[in-house]
This record gives structure tokens, C-alpha cells and sequence, in this order.
């Protein structure tokens, strides 16, 4: 089925520009055309259909739902949660001084908001089409395992004596969340339209730049980088290089939807997968911005601890897959 | 007069939701006092956690999207 973006690409670039598959230019061009076609169908279906069935979910909900499970469970389905609500990153602080005042362990709160931006429908859609179903499930795993046992390791640290004062106050005198503050009335098919079409648009507008950067930067790599220069030059017997893909993505701040095409070209370029996921993490979830909008509820001392652990799990995760595949 | 709080972190559907209320309010001649809420602790109090969120008079009457415009006009009446 998605042969025809191919054809398309074909089509555009061979016959209609008239360049040949064998020069850089054109196989760079192809790449372009095929990838962005493709992403942007896959994209408008997907995020309507996903966003009709989900419509209901919301954080309202899962806090309802999370106050009540014990604590190894907690880290799971906080992360499990993160992965799939939709919610946007400028949310986030009223969403962790809500789940803190509801009486939600730290720990379980930051498995939520550290998986979040690492695994949404887009970059499942997008690694599932562009990459394979097999890297697929491996990203969606490490995903879950860093923002399970970052919780985990935050509540054995007793995280939350290093939140602000007014936020650790809030917690000590939370409150069990009531299950009928949560109840939500059953939504008719026009509403979840509403929900489906205005969560489209509103992600379509966030990401459309990142397809076209992310694509592009996949394209020049894919075209100009000779192949087999990365595999010698940054294979897996080099140690250092996922740490060095970890920090170098700490500046690159994109979003799933941006990096995903360049791992693409990057994979298909010989770099290891552990090398790759390790760098694509990190670009995505360890961003100085979102960072420092926590600082509003936590202190130095908690986010340097946090962002140390996320890059310690990076590149765990990236060792780990360079040593078994 | 109503007291109107547009409460959110100042993202661009915080600043959105401020001017189409004022907007609407403008239009139907509706006397409003229209403040932003930035503060944490302050959302945190009134038990919000998506934003934009709208309190009017005190009463918390919307979260988590931009509000449309039979809504806001509800609200005004």
C-alpha cells in the first residue's frame, strides 16, 4: 500500500525533473519526495483516527485511575499513560502539581511526564512506516523501561524533599483524588469529531515544519554522506560513541516527528541501532526548555538529578542494543 | 462586571483564549475584568490541570482547549 508513495516519487523526480536514480541529487530528491508524501498521509489518517477513539482519555482520568493502583504498578501504567494521553507540554506543570496534590507518589508522576514526549502516536507511526515494526517495538520499550525505573529511582531518593516548598506542601497535604471528580459523561460521535478534527489541526501545525526539516536532513545524509563512512567511522566498536550521540543530541532539540527521518537515513547508513535510538532520545526528551519550565516546582539539585538520569539511561539503553545486535 | 481568569503557563492557546474573550466580550458590550494566570501555585488552587483553562466569577467553567465561541458567549450573558 504505501508502494504508491514510491511511484509517486518515481514519477515526480524521474520522469517529470527528468534526474536520474544514480546521482546524489536525485536520489536525494527521491527520498525528499517520498518521505514527506508519505508522512503527511500517514499523519492526517492517523492522528483523526487515533484522536476519535481517545477522545475520552484525559489527565483528569488517569490521575483518578492512578491514585488508586499500588506502587509497582504505578511506574507502569504512569508510564504506559504518558505514552498514550494526549496532552501538551505546556501543561505539564499543572499536571504534576496536580498529580502531586492528588496524593500520586513523584516517582509515579515522573514516569508519566518522562515518557510523554518520548513515545506518542506520531513517533509510532512514523518509526512503524518509515523504519519497521521490529525498531519499532524496541524504541516504544526503551520508551517505557526509562520512564519506569526513572520513577522507580526518584521515589527511592525521596525526590520530593528537593521539590519548591509550596509544591512539597501540596503534597503533603494531598488529598485521595475522588473517583466521581473524574466521572466523565459519555461522548457522542459529533463530539469526538470535534475533539479529532481540532486535535489534528493543532498537531499538524506543531509538526509540519519538523517533517520537512527532519526529512530534509535525512535526504542530504541519505544522498551526499558516503555510504559506509558512518559504519567505519562511529561503528559499534567504538564505546564512546553512543555517549557522544547522547550529548550531542542534548542541543538538538526536536520533536519525535523531526528526528525520526534522520534515523531513519542514519540506520540505513550502517550507524548501530543502539547508537541511533541512543541519539534520537535523547534529542527528544532531554531540551533545556522543557527543562526549565520544571524548575517552577522543583529545585536545581532535583532537575540536574533528573537530567543526569535520563542521559545515564540513553546511553545504557544504546550499549545495551550495540551489544546484543 | 464580570471577573474573568484565563489561567495557563503563557502558551500561544493561553494568549488566544484572553483575546477572543475580550473580543467577544468588546462586540456583545460586556463590561469584563480579564486577568492572565501564570502562577503554579495559584492553577494548582483551583485544581486545574489542562490549560487554558477559564474561571469566571470564581467558578472554574473550562479546561484543556481553547473555549468556542457559544461558550464564552454563554458565560457572558
Amino acid at each position: 500500500m504505501l508502494s504508491i508513495f514510491t511511484t509517486l516519487a518515481d514519477w515526480l523526480v524521474y520522469s517529470l525533473f527528468g534526474l536520474t536514480p544514480d546521482t546524489k541529487l536525485g536520489d536525494a530528491l527521491h527520498f525528499f519526495v517520498e518521505d514527506t508524501s508519505k508522512i503527511f498521509v500517514l499523519l492526517i489518517v492517523m492522528i483523526y483516527c487515533i484522536a476519535l477513539i481517545r477522545a475520552s482519555l484525559n489527565v483528569e482520568r488517569v490521575r483518578a485511575y492512578l491514585a488508586k493502583r499500588n506502587k509497582f504498578l504505578g511506574y507502569v501504567m504512569g508510564s504506559v499513560f504518558g505514552a498514550v494521553t494526549p496532552f501538551c507540554s505546556c501543561s505539564s506543570i499543572p499536571v504534576f502539581l496536580g498529580f502531586t496534590s492528588g496524593g500520586i507518589p513523584i516517582g509515579i508522576t515522573m514516569s508519566f511526564l518522562l515518557t510523554s514526549p518520548l513515545i506518542n502516536e506520531v513517533a509510532v507511526l512514523l518509526l512503524l512506516s518509515l523504519i519497521g515494526w521490529k525498531i519499532t517495538l524496541i524504541y516504544v520499550l526503551a520508551g517505557l523501561a526509562v520512564g519506569i525505573t526513572g520513577g522507580m529511582f526518584l521515589d527511592l531518593i525521596r525526590a520530593e524533599k528537593w521539590l519548591q516548598p509550596f509544591a512539597l506542601k501540596a503534597y503533603q497535604a494531598s488529598s485521595p483524588v475522588l473517583e466521581q471528580e473524574a466521572a466523565s459523561a459519555s461522548m457522542s460521535y459529533a463530539e469526538r469529531h470535534d475533539f479529532a478534527k481540532q486535535e489534528l489541526l493543532d498537531i499538524l501545525s506543531r509538526v509540519w515544519k519538523w517533517v520537512f526539516i527532519g526529512v530534509g536532513l535525512g535526504a542530504a545524509l541519505h544522498g551526499f554522506v558516503p555510504t559506509g563512512w558512518l559504519e567505519t567511522n562511529l561503528g559499534s566498536g567504538q564505546w564512546w560513541s553512543v555517549p557522544s550521540a547522547v550529548l550531542l543530541g542534548i542541543p538538538l532539540y526536536s520533536n519525535a516527528t523531526g528526528v525520526i527521518p534522520v534515523m531513519e537515513s542514519l540506520i540505513a547508513q550502517g550507524l548501530p541501532i543502539g547508537t541511533t535510538l541512543a541519539f534520537c532520545m535523547s534529542t527528544v526528551a532531554a531540551s533545556f526548555p522543557e527543562f526549565i519550565l520544571l524548575k517552577q516546582v522543583m529545585t536545581w539539585r532535583l532537575l540536574a538529578t533528573i537530567f543526569a538520569l535520563l542521559l545515564a539511561s540513553f546511553t545504557t539503553i544504546g550499549w545495551f542494543l550495540n551489544f546484543i545486535s | 462586571m464580570k471577573d474573568i481568569k484565563v489561567l495557563g503557563s503563557g502558551c500561544a492557546k493561553c494568549t488566544k483564549t484572553a483575546e477572543l474573550i475580550q473580543t467577544i466580550a468588546t462586540e456583545k458590550g460586556v463590561d469584563i475584568q480579564l486577568v492572565k494566570e501564570t502562577s503554579p501555585e495559584v492553577i494548582m488552587g483551583y485544581g486545574v490541570m489542562s490549560t487554558p483553562a477559564v474561571v469566571v466569577d470564581n467558578l472554574v467553567m473550562h479546561s484543556g482547549s481553547i473555549p468556542d465561541r457559544k461558550k464564552i458567549e454563554s458565560w457572558l450573558q
